[in-house]
């Protein structure tokens, strides 16, 4: 199996084959996260330049550690000190970036599509690194590889997504992933928190977060997105707590070797609780951990040499 | 273009007394093993590496530990190639501080290959010494890298292909010479 694509821009499209791509390669960059000398020639004169319009501190320092650790060159712009607020184009920004010699563009916009309007007028591979609801590419895949690392399968598992499906572009991506692997996945949350229409993705969608969790493997949850929210779309958070937060009580309806997932950053005491944060169940740190072996593994494939296909964007 | 395979230069039993004779000039070379350890460069110097430490266990007694080392991080013709190599696993459970190591590999061509587990192997820690065994040596080295141990040294024309193809690997012990010609 080769990686044919210029660009990650989404898991939606992606083929399972090109998903476990992914994941095999990961596991050997894991390897290198092990090692003292945490170090390898691949990507030595290659340039990576992250853009982020949106705070991260995981994502955007997750990358920029996977190219250091692969020898690749990296360059972050600070939208607040760049010509950004002088009023320059999001499209000149990137040319000029392109013009000065990057490989690769990593990219968060709170606008959805604009790894796609970059990746068509770029010539260098551009990464989607979150555009606003829509999808959250490496967050899925890292998903996946701890899910493979402690299942030592990704496929016939049961999922629950619990929490802010609307505005989440985490749960979007992995809801792709998830169905392309073969897994069945139930969505829980308050109603005005769960978007019309996501049946059609092929999952089941509960507003009982005690049916949703029934015999999970996997209780996935969601961070409650505070800064999209400002229209007040659940009373307080204290009863958001109490009928979505994860607890201890709650976790027993789950399977006893359910894993517990969290995209970071956690509000705790509201999805989840600090002793569910804290117990054996979960893989949040691990999460964070692999998040650097998959963005290494991702920048292999898409810069590692290999026949690009110039007119796949995906 | 037509492959045509040209003659067999080792069979089973021959790739058998090659590693066997190996086996005994490390123990001769470092008058023991006490202080070797063997990594195999995949993908087929993990199962000669692996023949070695039981060809070794024969002579010594001593079971002396095996690894795996994919070094296709540490190539230095990424950008030239268009197929994109697939990173394989490397796995050495063991520290290599200190130690003799003996670096297996089936084929010994341009050095580059060599050069790169070189590379990896001082990212692994710093061993005594690292020594190069390797079933076949077809010369053309494009870097000043020789081995310590050869099965065989078979003289080649660039044209010509070595196909090292192991049971464990290939289902099949054999090295044949071979040729693309023009049809």
């Amino acid at each position: 199996m080769l990686w044919k694509h210029k660009d990650l821009l989404g898991i939606e499209g992606l083929k399972k084959e090109e998903i476990e791509l992914v994941i095999e390669t990961a596991i050997s960059m894991k390897e290198i996260l092990k090692r003292t000398i945490k170090k390898v020639p691949t990507l030595r004169g290659k340039t990576i330049c992250t853009l982020f319009y949106e705070p991260s501190t995981r994502t955007r320092s997750s990358f920029e550690l996977a190219a250091k650790y692969l020898s690749a060159d990296t360059m972050s712009i600070s939208v607040s000190v760049s010509s950004v607020q002088k009023g320059e184009s999001l499209l000149d920004t990137v040319k000029t970036l392109e013009a000065m010699g990057i490989d690769a563009l990593i990219v968060r916009h709170s606008s959805s599509g604009v790894p796609y309007l970059l990746a068509n007028n770029l010539k260098c591979s551009v990464i989607n690194a979150g555009d606003g609801m829509h999808e959250h590419p490496t967050q899925a895949l890292l998903d996946v590889y701890t899910v493979f690392e402690k299942k030592k399968r990704i496929d016939n598992l049961k999922i629950a997504i619990i929490g802010d499906i609307m505005h989440s572009r985490v749960a979007r991506s992995n809801i792709y992933a998830w169905r392309i692997l073969g897994n069945s996945i139930n969505v829980c949350g308050p109603s005005t928190l769960i978007p019309p229409g996501i049946e059609d993705l092929g999952v089941k969608i509960s507003y009982n977060l005690d049916d949703a969790i029934e015999d999970a493997d996997i209780i996935y949850i969601l961070r409650l997105q505070l800064e999209r929210q400002k229209k007040g779309l659940f009373p307080s958070l204290r009863e958001y707590h109490l009928l979505f937060g994860i607890t201890p009580e709650r976790l027993k309806k789950a399977k006893s070797d359910v894993l517990v997932m969290h995209p970071g950053p956690m509000n705790r005491g509201v999805e989840i609780s600090s002793e569910v944060a804290d117990s054996i169940h979960s893989v949040i740190n691990e999460q964070v951990t692999n998040g650097v072996a998959v963005r290494m593994a991702l920048l292999y494939l898409l810069l590692g040499g290999g026949k690009i296909d110039e007119t796949s964007h995906s | 273009m037509i492959y045509q395979e040209k003659a067999k230069i080792l069979d089973k039993e021959g790739i058998r007394r090659s590693l066997k004779r190996i086996a005994h000039e490390i123990v001769e070379k470092n008058k023991g093993i006490d202080n070797i350890v063997l990594i195999g460069i995949r993908k087929r110097g993990v199962p000669l590496a692996h023949r070695l430490q039981k060809y070794l266990k024969e002579i010594e007694d001593k079971e002396i530990p095996v690894g795996s080392l994919d070094i296709t991080l540490y190539r230095d013709d990424l950008n030239l190639r268009l197929d994109q190599p697939e990173v394989g696993k490397t796995e050495i459970n063991f520290s290599i501080e200190g130690k003799d190591v003996i670096l297996v590999d089936d084929v010994l061509y341009t050095g580059r290959t060599v050069r790169c587990a070189l590379d990896a192997i001082v990212d692994l820690g710093r061993p005594k010494t690292v020594q190069l065994a390797v079933l076949i040596d077809r010369g053309h080295r494009e870097l000043p890298i020789r081995a310590d141990y050869v099965g065989k040294n078979v003289p080649t024309s660039r044209k010509e292909l070595i196909e090292v193809r192991l049971e464990e690997t290939d289902g099949i012990d054999e090295v044949v010479i071979a040729e693309w010609k023009e049809e």
